[in-house]
């Protein structure tokens, strides 16, 4: 697939940035710790994997016939992929999903907003149609952040070196790629540098109530919007792509 | 919204038998998902709403609209549209007592809740008894739509439809 195409490689962008999250979440399918959060994280994982089709078909309808909404979620490679590092990071354990999560979801609800008032009429819709869903995902991700800060000794220790382990991966949310500077430029896409200071103030409130120190690190990974992604990532795609490598064009 | 003519009457009336996989009681129209239908050139265009952007039932519904369409002889042409998002506020009346006679809290109209959306939960009646003294188990249910609850007097759990 030959990149150059901005509007194409910033709808990857958003759609990698879903299905790798839903991937993650997906992976907890059966291993939650009680039921009902096994059902919270596939429900969220769902919405992530709709959302990346309605992304990845208006993708695969810029480079038709060369592309189809499977080759582009399945058939790359994983330099070719433009997700976020901090989608692709590992559940680790309860506490480091729920932080993976928290981190994600609160610079999700501005994003979204912003992407909602962009000239692009289908990145607006999917924005539009995905607010609703991330208030709920920011709710339960904000109550774990909470509930095991304000837990017991071991519960707050967790919770806090997850955060701590996932803070370098938050600053790339706000440092844009060239396409994204583009989609600013031309179709009003959401400006991340200004969406810093509404981020901030929504973790602000439940690391005080959780009783949890905010990171103080400065020093931030990125790479992964231009496709040079962490080790990871290999091991997700070779267990994502199995099928589709094994038996191309594969359908249920 | 669609309008009601004597043309697509009968279209209406046959959308009304197509049923939401999930939860059977309610039919597409019941559900608020149906966007627009007009009849032109002998076909039939429809358009629907996701619920959910993750929903696994708008496939099957999909098929089963062209499917019921068939049955008067004409070709359903489906299409998905995003925008304006789907609310529960498009449920119609009809529908809530329908799922809290199946089994499910109906969801609350928007504007007559107490906290905003995805705030503090309201008080939610339980479907099986009536009672308001109710606890949230967990906000994502057996289906992208449904929390799930319990009822602190009869004790027991059940869905409930939450708004949105």
């Amino acid at each position: 697939m030959s990149m150059g195409n901005e509007q194409l490689e910033y709808a990857l962008h958003l759609a990698d940035n879903a299905l790798i999250l839903g991937q993650r979440l997906g992976e907890w399918c059966g291993h939650g710790p009680v039921l009902e959060q096994d059902i919270a994280m596939t429900n969220i994982a769902l919405d992530y994997i709709g959302r990346a089709r309605l992304l990845y078909q208006y993708a695969a309808g810029m480079c038709a016939p060369e592309s189809t909404e499977d080759q582009l979620a399945f058939m790359r490679n994983e330099w070719e992929y433009r997700n976020v590092l901090l989608a692709e990071q590992p559940n680790g354990d309860f506490a480091q999903t729920v932080a993976r999560q928290f981190y994600i979801e609160a610079f999700q609800i501005d994003y979204l907003k912003a992407l909602q008032q962009s000239g692009d009429a289908t990145f607006s819709a999917i924005a539009e149609k995905s607010i609703k869903e991330t208030a709920y995902h920011f709710k339960w991700a904000s109550e774990w952040v909470i509930r095991l800060g304000d837990g017991t000794d071991v519960s707050h220790r967790k919770m806090q070196d997850a955060l701590e382990t996932l803070w370098p991966y938050t600053g790339e949310l706000f440092r844009e790629a060239p396409y994204e500077s583009w989609m600013r430029k031309n179709l009003n896409g959401p400006d991340l540098a200004a969406l810093y200071t509404a981020w901030s103030a929504r973790l602000q409130p439940v690391f005080t109530l959780a009783g949890l120190e905010l990171p103080a690190g400065q020093w931030m990974q990125e790479g992964g919007k231009t496709g040079r992604h962490t080790e990871h990532m290999g091991y997700l795609l070779a267990e994502m792509q199995f099928m589709q490598r094994a038996y191309p064009g594969l359908e249920w | 919204m669609h309008q009601v003519t004597e043309e697509n009457n009968s279209v209406l009336e046959v959308l009304d038998t197509v049923m939401d996989p999930e939860i059977p009681v309610l039919s597409i129209l019941d559900l608020g998902i149906v966007r627009d239908v007009r009849v032109e050139d002998g076909k039939v265009y429809i358009a629907i709403t996701p619920t959910y952007t993750g929903c696994p039932a708008m496939h099957l519904i999909e098929m089963e609209i062209r499917a019921a369409i068939a049955q008067l002889g004409q070709e359903a042409i489906v299409k998905t549209v995003l925008s304006p998002a789907w609310t529960t506020d498009w449920m119609r009346e009809g529908a809530m007592k329908k799922l809290s006679q199946y089994g499910i809290a109906p969801p609350k109209r928007i504007a007559a809740m107490q906290h905003p959306v995805c705030g503090t939960p309201d008080p939610i009646a339980c479907p099986l008894c009536a009672s308001v003294n109710t606890e949230v188990i967990s906000e994502f249910g057996s289906t992208a739509c449904k929390a799930l609850y319990r009822c602190r007097d009869c004790r027991e759990p059940f869905d409930y439809f939450k708004c949105h």
